[in-house]
């Protein structure tokens, strides 16, 4: 994108330039903001201080609010799971870094047994203020242990929202939202996504959590996709488009609580549905994607739901393999094209 | 190739050099030539990793060499160890092939791993290294679990668990000992305290007097390790290694040590305070290695050097057959999750 290039605004008259910051930068201003605006948020976790958060999030936060509300720990994931449980129900907000969504199976009773059940089990009386924050997805030589997307896992257990933002804009307004929620939010960062910049202006907006957004109008076909995937959506579409395929790109944002709505209006217009992640495809997020668009648009459909995935595999080191084994632009095109002769 | 590592520790008594307390030539050979193998693969790793030759990280075990080696010098190739994301000073001390570790970190389809694990997940069942792991903590009971097969299957292995300061804290060290200790289980419990996590000091993360009184809790000896001086490692671990097969259960040793570089190729490490890192420099366990052979005599300086040679051949070799091999075939991407599928 060019830096110089007008953006319009709300109102549809004044141009404005651009603001192009990098999305881990927009996950920054977004915990600054919320710090600054309420003095119960406060940070935790592996290398969230000094360090400065293992993909720069949290960088100079330590320094501008001290050791207090920005605490380093120690490699302990279930206290880390858990410790957000016991200060939130009493009162303290904290934005817990996981550093990769990977190791968030060592805090996952503190996550779904404790957590995410609290509020339900003892009479809906606890509010949990709680975000856990991490990064996951592929494509950058992480190797097997570092690169998974298990988003589909926190989806099924009821008390937790899920949240995978594709883009700084949403990112930042999606992070503020989830801290000014009284739920835990499991909010998932594409890790390839750190290093690209995004339009955010500057002041205060909010993207509300469970709602989804048209990325891009079409009418022949509508893919359906959240975080980094949307980004190869959209360039698929364009792909697309000189083929004179016309795509509708459904960015998710949420995956809990689900906007099914949208899918569906555009669905009811393009009768044909690609769903798209980097996760797994068996069992993965598509699935109840692709059972819901079924259930609740099946008049309108002319050909089967598609899902495209990542193969039943951990994700190889070798960069060939690893390339081969999640959607890329390519795949989604084509995965379009069959969807459009009905394979 | 590798030279051979001396027979077996534990099983039967080394003779120790006439001269003084060190180890005998052979196994004086053996210790220099792993842990140069170790220092020149890694060097070798990083100009590699800087020419965009290989991808994803490096985490690099460089200062660190007298701990792993002298480690497993103690060891016979059938005990095992379990390694960390640091893992590839382990891989080589346990006998580690160079050219199969180059090639798995350039992710081709000649590595330990075909390919499929790089730098931070390599394994060689062969060579009892039950692999390295990218989980930190993840070690811990897998390697309380060989160890409790062992002694299930009475097949007089022993083994060793690496793990840094920064897994002490997790509850996989806790639950790990005590289980280790309450089977009395032939397992010995090595703690690596390079003195960093990634940007945290040790007294940042660990509180209390110190990660070995821990061994007090669960009654089981701890020993507090010199890391950069290989004869120190050696003859504690071996101490800790004889008890262990002898079925009187775990120990935890301490290896007080250093990463001289980064926490991973990308990492400065401007966190560290100078004057630390010059102190710690100044014990560099390969230079003191040098002195002590040399000044007792034990080895020449024509022998060091001739092994600094053939070392640097090896590794060249190592690079050479990394880079001329293929990358793996796209229908190997779904070969090996399961056994039958
Ligand atoms: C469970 C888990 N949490 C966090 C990390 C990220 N991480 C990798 S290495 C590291 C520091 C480890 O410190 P230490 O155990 O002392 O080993 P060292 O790197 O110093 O060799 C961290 C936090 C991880 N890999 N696994």
């Amino acid at each position: 994108m060019d830096a110089t290039k007008a953006r319009t605004a709300a109102n549809g008259e004044t141009p404005v330039e651009q603001r192009l910051i990098f999305f881990n930068q927009a996950l920054r201003e977004a915990i600054d903001e919320e710090m600054t605006r309420d003095p119960t948020v406060f940070v935790y976790g592996e290398e969230v201080g000094v360090w400065g958060g293992s993909y720069n999030v949290t960088q100079g936060l330590l320094d501008k609010y001290g050791p207090l509300r920005v605490i380093d720990t120690p490699i302990s994931e279930a206290l880390i799971g858990g410790a957000a449980v016991g200060a939130s129900i009493t009162g303290s907000r904290p934005v817990v870094d996981f550093m990769y969504q990977d190791f968030m199976g060592i805090a996952m009773d503190q996550i779904v047994n404790q957590a995410a059940k609290n509020r339900y089990m003892f009479g809906g009386k606890n509010a949990l203020p709680i975000v856990y924050r991490a990064a996951f997805g592929a494509g950058i030589g992480n190797a097997a242990q570092h690169t998974q997307s298990l988003e589909a896992w926190f989806t099924h257990v009821p008390g937790l929202k899920v949240v995978a933002p594709s883009n700084a804009y949403d990112a930042k307004g999606l992070l503020k939202s989830a801290i000014r929620d009284d739920n835990v939010v499991l909010f998932f960062e594409h890790k390839a996504l750190y290093r690209e910049r995004g339009d955010v202006p500057e002041g205060e907006y909010l993207v509300p959590l469970g709602v989804s957004d048209v990325k891009r109008a079409g009418a022949n076909a509508t893919i359906v996709s959240y975080a980094r995937q949307v980004q190869f959506a959209l360039q698929a579409a364009e792909q697309l488009a000189s083929e004179g395929i016309d795509v509708e790109v459904i960015d998710l944002r949420t995956l809990y609580p689900l906007d099914i709505d949208p899918v569906i209006e555009s669905v009811k217009k393009t009768n044909r549905a690609l769903v798209v992640h980097e996760a797994v495809r068996f069992g993965g997020f598509g699935g109840e994607v692709a059972a819901q668009i079924q259930e609740l648009g099946f008049d309108y459909l002319d050909a089967p739901v598609k899902r495209l995935g990542a193969v039943h595999a951990p994700v190889p080191f070798a960069e060939p393999l690893e390339m081969a084994s999640f959607p890329s632009v390519e795949s989604i095109a084509q995965g379009v094209r069959e969807l459009m002769q009905g394979i | 190739m590798a030279a051979r590592k001396p027979k077996a520790a534990g099983k039967k008594a080394r003779g120790a050099s006439k001269k003084s307390k060190l180890p005998g030539k052979e196994m004086l050979e053996w210790m220099y030539r792993t842990m140069v193998r170790i220092r020149r693969f890694e060097e070798a790793a990083d100009r590699a990793f800087q020419a965009a030759r290989m991808r994803g990280a490096l985490h690099f075990y460089i200062g660190e060499e007298a701990s792993g080696t002298g480690v497993c010098a103690a060891l016979t190739d059938s005990d095992y160890i379990t390694s960390t994301h640091r893992g590839h000073g382990h891989c080589i001390a346990k006998g580690g092939r160079l050219d199969l570790m180059m090639a798995e970190l350039f992710g081709k389809a000649t590595g330990y791993c075909g390919g499929k694990g790089g730098s931070m997940h390599i394994a060689d069942l062969d060579l009892g290294n039950l692999g390295a792991n990218g989980i930190v903590g993840g070690g811990l009971p897998i390697a309380t679990g060989a160890a409790l097969g062992s002694k299930l299957r009475d097949d007089d292995n022993v083994t060793v668990c690496f793990f840094g300061d920064g897994a002490a804290p997790n509850g996989t060290f806790h639950e790990s000992i005590n289980f280790g200790a309450l089977h009395d289980l032939p397992i010995v419990y090595v703690c690596e305290n390079n003195q960093w996590g990634m940007g945290t000091h040790v007294s940042d993360t660990n509180a209390g007097p110190g990660i070995v009184t821990r061994a007090d809790s669960y009654g089981i000896p701890g020993v507090m390790v010199d890391g950069n001086d290989v004869f120190d490692v050696f003859a504690k671990t071996t101490a800790a290694v004889k008890r262990a097969r002898a079925g009187k259960g775990p120990s935890l040793l301490v290896c007080e040590t250093y990463r001289h570089r980064g926490h991973t190729v990308h990492d400065q490490a401007a966190y560290r305070d100078q004057a630390d890192v010059d102190e710690w420099m100044a014990r560099d366990p390969i230079e003191r290695f040098r002195k002590t052979v040399t000044t007792a005599k034990a080895m020449s300086k024509k022998k060091l050097e001739a092994i600094d040679a053939e070392v640097l051949q090896e590794v060249e070799a190592a690079v050479e057959f990394a880079a001329s091999s293929p990358f793996p075939q796209l229908d190997t991407l779904l070969q090996g999750v399961y056994t039958d599928v």
